[in-house]
């Protein structure tokens, strides 16, 4: 018999019962994902990536969210039929996250101190020195001199200082998902390459399994090792990274690819995505 | 229970309580990281801490007419009598460090200088004023204790929760809101009796609505950052959220509204005085004074005094709870230093 998978997503479909009528905003996706294992969730604004990745804990406001039909499977476990008391449970226990925006998703009234004890109180309440803990995942996340920055308020930090912070935030709850949301859109080019290659090393150290979300191709290899090409609410492409990269089978993925611009390439204008095209092909 | 209440013993013991709240609150904050980093803010800040000086001299002029102690006769006389209730009553009215009374018939020479004149039963102004301090830090403070808390619990549940217990909220508040403000806290004071307790309460059950609007609009904006998803994501309960996460980032707004309303609520106190249905004749309010020099404006010789200090009392205690407020706010916000 094989393992049950950590998370097993069959045939999810999830509506938004708005006054306009109901959108559809994930069309029947099935995806697993095993232990330490990292998928990435590739495609465009709006094709239901990141209202996947909220509704693996249900975090979606109900209603208008309607889980019309399908299963989320954690361990075994049905995460639909789960009561309130359970969902908090799962929450930063077993499923933990990072947001786009760093800057907010701190509050800004608490130091970052206060903000990650917090966390650990809550999951695991046998921790008896906080204070060293707090140093320990801001140590592991790669923040410098974390004794000195632990009663900064976020304000007081930079964009990739933030989201090193969110990191240990989830990290110190030690889940056994991470799902990173768009972890280094609102970040500039050098500092999405460290917490990239944070991303990385901890995957290699603490042997989780993560969900990456994004719209850029060009951050995946190295660390995924399966992708999921979604558009307009349905998964187009599914497979092993490398496979996916080297030989796209949907035109969806092969334009995706082809948008990702190439060192050494003569200044051309990038390729763009043809949406009417696209339609008729699924 | 009415006697009870009004026995000296009993308001020595609330006074007692009062200022021992409100050195269990000094000692919790201090405790406290954010707050002991406000206060070192706030130290810095000047103005600030003249305003609270102030606000303190009026809290303890307050607490000193509460307080007190039997006499031989078998009355009590308040801590504050004791320092300025040698000051003599005249017959009438008599000018600030006037020698006469003012009376064109019967210019009787005064038994003592009264600093403010006295009003038209010869009671000297200057000492009204201050025991009239009594009388607004009680309605204020009572009525602030019944309409902080419904105000804000209520804007933080409606603006968290949404949908059936919003519609429930604003359906109250609204209903509150349509009835005229002065027509409800008359019919509440006609039903319940007079008194500066049922004045607060009145005063307190219409003062929510807007704190609750406030909290409310607020809580929707608060709700909705990714700090909020961020706590639910870890699994936050309900009540850690609302407690830990939107309380504290409204709670400025608390303050604010609370000292901006504080003018408000003895303002109302006078005008309830006015239609006869606020502060009892023969308790000293500040609402009582202002209100009775208005028709003393219009005699010849005028008479100022009663209003003046009146308002003047009124003026420096909004302000400096102004100012305080204002500084508590520049030290909450983190933005600053």
């Amino acid at each position: 018999m094989p393992e049950t998978p950590l998370l097993e997503i069959r045939d999810l479909s999830i509506n938004f019962a708005t006054e306009n009528g109901t959108v559809e905003a994930v069309k029947g996706i099935s995806f697993t994902v095993a232990k330490g294992e990292t998928l990435a969730v590739v495609g465009e604004s709006g094709s239901g990536k990141s209202v996947t990745g909220l509704a693996l804990t249900r975090l979606l406001p109900e209603p208008p969210t309607i889980y019309k039909s399908g299963e989320i499977l954690l361990e075994g476990r049905s995460v639909l039929k789960m009561s309130p008391r359970e969902l908090r449970n799962i929450r930063g226990n077993k499923i933990a996250y990072i947001f786009q925006e760093p800057s907010t998703s701190l509050n800004p009234v608490f130091t970052i101190r206060n903000q990650i004890a917090e966390a650990i109180k809550l999951h695991r309440p046998e921790v008896r020195d906080i204070d060293a803990e707090v140093i320990k995942y801001l140590d592991l996340v790669g923040l410098v001199d974390p004794a000195k920055r632990l009663h900064d308020y976020p304000h007081q930090l930079s964009g990739g200082m933030q989201q090193r912070v969110m990191i240990a935030m989830a990290l110190s709850c030690q889940p056994d998902l991470l799902v990173a949301d768009e972890p280094t859109t609102a970040l500039d080019v050098t500092i999405q390459a460290q917490i990239m290659d944070q991303l990385r090393d901890l995957k290699k150290q603490v042997n989780m399994s993560i969900i990456l979300i994004t719209h850029n191709f060009g951050i995946i290899s190295g660390i995924a090792d399966r992708v999921a090409v979604m558009f307009r609410g349905k998964i187009v492409e599914y497979g092993d990274t490398r496979t996916v990269l080297s030989n796209p089978q949907h035109p969806y993925t092969k334009a995706l690819i082809q948008c990702i611009p190439q060192p050494g390439q003569k200044r051309e204008r990038l390729a763009t995505i043809d949406h009417a095209a696209l339609e008729a092909t699924i | 229970m009415e006697a009870l209440f009004t026995h000296w013993l009993t308001q020595n013991l609330l006074v007692l309580a009062g200022f021992s709240l409100i050195a269990w609150m000094l000692w919790s904050a201090s405790h406290h990281e954010r707050w002991r980093r406000a206060w070192l803010r706030f130290r810095s800040d000047r103005g600030g801490i003249i305003a609270l000086v102030v606000v303190g001299i009026y809290l303890i002029l307050g607490a000193l007419e509460v307080l007190s102690f039997p006499t031989k006769s078998g009355g009590t006389r308040t801590v504050l009598d004791l320092f300025v209730g040698g000051v003599p009553a005249e017959k009438s009215y008599s000018a600030p460090l006037a020698t006469r009374l003012l009376s064109e018939a019967k210019p009787d020479p005064v038994k003592a200088t009264h600093l403010l004149g006295t009003d038209a039963l010869g009671k000297d102004v200057f000492v009204e004023t201050l025991k009239a301090c009594k009388t607004a830090l009680i309605i204020g403070g009572l009525t602030a204790a019944i309409y902080i808390p419904l105000g804000t619990l209520f804007g933080i549940l409606a603006g968290y929760f949404r949908r059936r217990v919003d519609d429930l909220i604003q359906y109250v508040y609204t209903t509150l809101a349509s009835i005229p403000t002065i027509l409800l806290l008359v019919a509440i004071i006609l039903v319940l009796g007079k008194g500066l307790g049922t004045m607060s309460f009145a005063l307190g059950l219409t003062a929510w609505v807007g704190l609750c609007r406030l909290i409310r609009g607020e809580t929707l904006r608060q709700a909705e950052r990714p700090y909020i998803t961020a706590a639910r994501a870890l699994g936050q309960s309900h009540w850690n959220i609302i407690t830990r996460h939107i309380l504290p980032n409204v709670l400025h707004l608390v303050v604010i509204n609370f000292v901006l309303g504080f003018s408000g609520i003895v303002l109302a106190e006078s005008v309830l005085s006015y239609l006869g249905v606020g502060t009892p004749v023969g308790t000293p309010s500040w609402g009582n004074m202002i209100d009775s020099g208005r028709s003393e404006l219009s005699r010849d010789p005028m008479v100022w005094w009663n209003l003046v200090s009146a308002t003047v009392a009124l003026f420096g205690l909004v302000l400096s709870l102004n100012l305080v407020g204002d500084s508590l706010r520049r030290a909450f916000d983190p933005k600053r230093g």
